[in-house]
């Protein structure tokens, strides 16, 4: 088996940067062996490019010897490995039974109209990139969602709003 | 109630304020618990100690702790390694417990950690932290790494001859993660899928190794009870359950929240007293007693006791202790529907009653919301509740969608036979 080249399209790996060795080299001191670093360093290649392309995939099969399918298994099991190119920030958007009681289904509406995207799409600027997540863990002050790293809690309309003109502002301070 | 008032688990957490760092830890009384290991006393009666306390594991089962550790292998023939791993992949449906316990007070996280490693003699241990929770990796690295710098993690931890050391993983975001051997399979890099039992992993686990898996609030348990002694420990709850749990609120109540409350509390006391009743306009209707995988219970169980045994006997299970409120304004058929969306969602895909059944059973809900459900719909949904229950499938995930599910069948039987009838959803409009 080749594991530098996905046959079919042609695709090579990519090289992996010094930054992302280096976090990978880390994780492989934590555990026992390579296979068990695949996921991290998913994540890890995640966090350096946003989501993983077929090259990141082929560089970190290369780079820690675990066939490329035995990768794509496990990347596309976990909601959180992104194999398609996402926003610059991802709203993880609590869909599930106590926010659904306190009404998500109104914020969402809320977030299709001002920011034009529903599940799964990205807003045209590359800003935002919307999808829905299993319990966020925080019922008692639902409606929730994450944005990026930040929770945001007792959604309500104007949360919304204010969402996508600090979107914006980041935009213009080059965040 | 004798010993209401103990909050050994919530009682460094202040809102107001970040969490405790070593310094202020150590200075509440932190870390008593865990230097008992270089005070003479050795692992098994440290294992004999918990076995006696009577703590069951709040993770959601409700098994014995001391006695699942004992099913761990010891003495010279016995693996040399043997590893704890924390479920901190808080994700059943409801429940917001564990993240409070973490953001809240890491370090009592990490002091339990140390105590039951030195019981089952592991000398690494893995938190398993689902990878949403950012707030709760920042605080527990930052703890982590105090400990490190004080000497309590690392080689011959309080001068003792026991030597610890955590491993953070972060998760990737899956259900099914929770399951103890789906959650070993993930932490050894593979997909989430469960594992057949037996092995057990207490005796076969990560990498093949004997495996304790328990629950954050179960860890957080120990300091307690190492530091305080067994008759205080029993001193707390009643109904035959000791301690104290963390129960929540969530839905239409005034004031939703999670607090620390001896076992055996009223489900009254929790919704009235603490959660301030519904809010204007909204009448309890139905909840769910310990997250999504729980059987309905409904206003005239008001009165029972918050206990393993108590909750069970009416056909429910007290699992997570965090509570979802159904009003009278909320349709029973929606809720049930969005609960089998998620587990339709987050089935691992192993096995074919869950990996089929739960989106079939999703279908026929979307049907029902539209206005286009019935009664073969309504039988294929009864159907499914034999189909994915117990021991039909390879792991508990369906069998817990059943539990709303079959529950909510025959509670809002009039409320379905509505949907059919009317061709709409009567709670709209």
């Amino acid at each position: 088996m080749n594991r530098e080249v996905i046959v079919s399209s042609g695709k090579i790996a990519r090289e992996l940067s010094e930054a992302e060795v280096k976090e990978i080299e880390h994780e492989l001191t934590l555990y026992p062996d390579k296979k068990a670093v695949g996921l991290e360093a998913l994540k890890i290649v995640q966090r350096h490019n946003g989501w993983v392309s077929d090259e990141s995939m082929l560089a970190i099969s290369k780079y820690l010897d675990i066939a490329l399918s035995e990768l794509e298994g496990v990347a596309t099991f976990f909601n959180l490995i992104y194999r398609r190119p996402v926003g610059k920030n991802v709203i993880l958007f609590c869909d599930s039974v106590s926010c659904w009681i306190m009404g998500c289904e109104k914020i969402r509406k809320e977030i299709n109209d001002h920011l034009g995207i529903d599940y799964g799409e990205t807003t045209e600027d590359g800003e935002y990139t919307l999808i829905p997540v299993p319990c966020l863990g925080d019922c008692d002050k639902a409606p929730v969602m994450l944005v990026g790293e930040k929770m945001h809690r007792n959604l309500t309309a104007d949360s919304i709003k204010s969402l996508s003109s600090s979107g914006k502002a980041q935009n213009k301070s080059g965040e | 109630m004798i010993g209401s008032n103990e909050r050994p688990l919530t009682k460094n957490i202040d809102p107001s304020r970040g969490a405790l760092d070593m310094d202020g830890y150590e200075r509440a009384g932190g870390y008593l618990g865990a230097k008992k290991i270089s005070s003479g006393m050795d692992s098994s009666s440290m294992l004999g100690m918990v076995k006696d306390s009577g703590l069951k594991g709040r993770g959601g089962a409700g098994f014995p702790t001391g006695l699942k550790w004992s099913f761990v292998p010891q003495g010279p023939d016995s693996e040399v390694q043997k590893y704890l791993v924390v479920n901190a992949d808080e994700m059943e449906p409801g429940t917001f417990k564990d993240r409070m316990l973490m953001e809240g007070d890491p370090h009592l996280l990490i002091e339990g950690m140390i105590i039951a490693a030195f019981a089952i003699q592991a000398s690494k241990a893995f938190i398993f932290l689902r990878g949403e929770y950012f707030e709760s990796e920042r605080c527990l690295v930052k703890a982590i790494s105090e400990a490190r710098d004080k000497g309590y993690l690392g080689d011959n931890i309080f001068g003792s001859d026991f030597s610890f050391d955590i491993v953070m993983h972060t998760s990737a975001g899956r259900y099914i993660c929770g399951e103890e051997t789906a959650l070993l399979n993930a932490l050894e890099g593979k997909r989430a899928n469960p594992r057949a039992k037996p092995p057990f992993p207490q005796v076969s686990g990560l990498w093949g190794k004997p495996t304790i898996v328990n629950n954050v609030e179960t860890i957080c348990n120990l300091p307690g009870i190492m530091a305080n002694g067994i008759e205080w420990y029993q001193s707390i709850g009643s109904g035959g359950d000791f301690g104290t749990k963390i129960f929540g609120l969530s839905g239409r109540v005034k004031n939703p929240g999670c607090w620390e409350l001896p076992l055996g509390v009223t489900i009254r006391e929790v919704i009235e007293e603490y959660g301030g009743g519904m809010q204007e306009g909204y009448s309890l209707k139905a909840f769910l007693p310990g997250g999504g995988s729980t059987d309905f219970l409904t206003p005239e169980h008001l009165d029972t006791e918050l206990t393993y045994d108590a909750i069970g006997k009416l056909g429910s299970r007290l699992a997570t202790g965090t509570m979802i409120l159904l009003d009278d304004k909320t349709c029973p058929v929606g809720m049930i529907g969005n609960l089998m969306k998620f587990f339709s969602h987050e089935s691992c895909g192993f096995c074919t009653p869950c990996r089929d059944g739960l989106p079939w059973v999703d279908s026929i809900f979307e049907d029902f919301e539209r206005g286009g459900g019935t009664h073969k719909d309504l039988a294929i949904l009864h159907d499914h509740v034999e189909y994915m229950g117990p021991g039909k499938t390879f792991c508990a995930l369906a069998p817990g969608a059943t539990a709303p599910l079959g529950s909510g069948l025959k509670l809002f039987k009039d409320e379905f036979e509505a949907h059919i009838k009317n061709r709409a959803c009567p709670y709209k409009h």
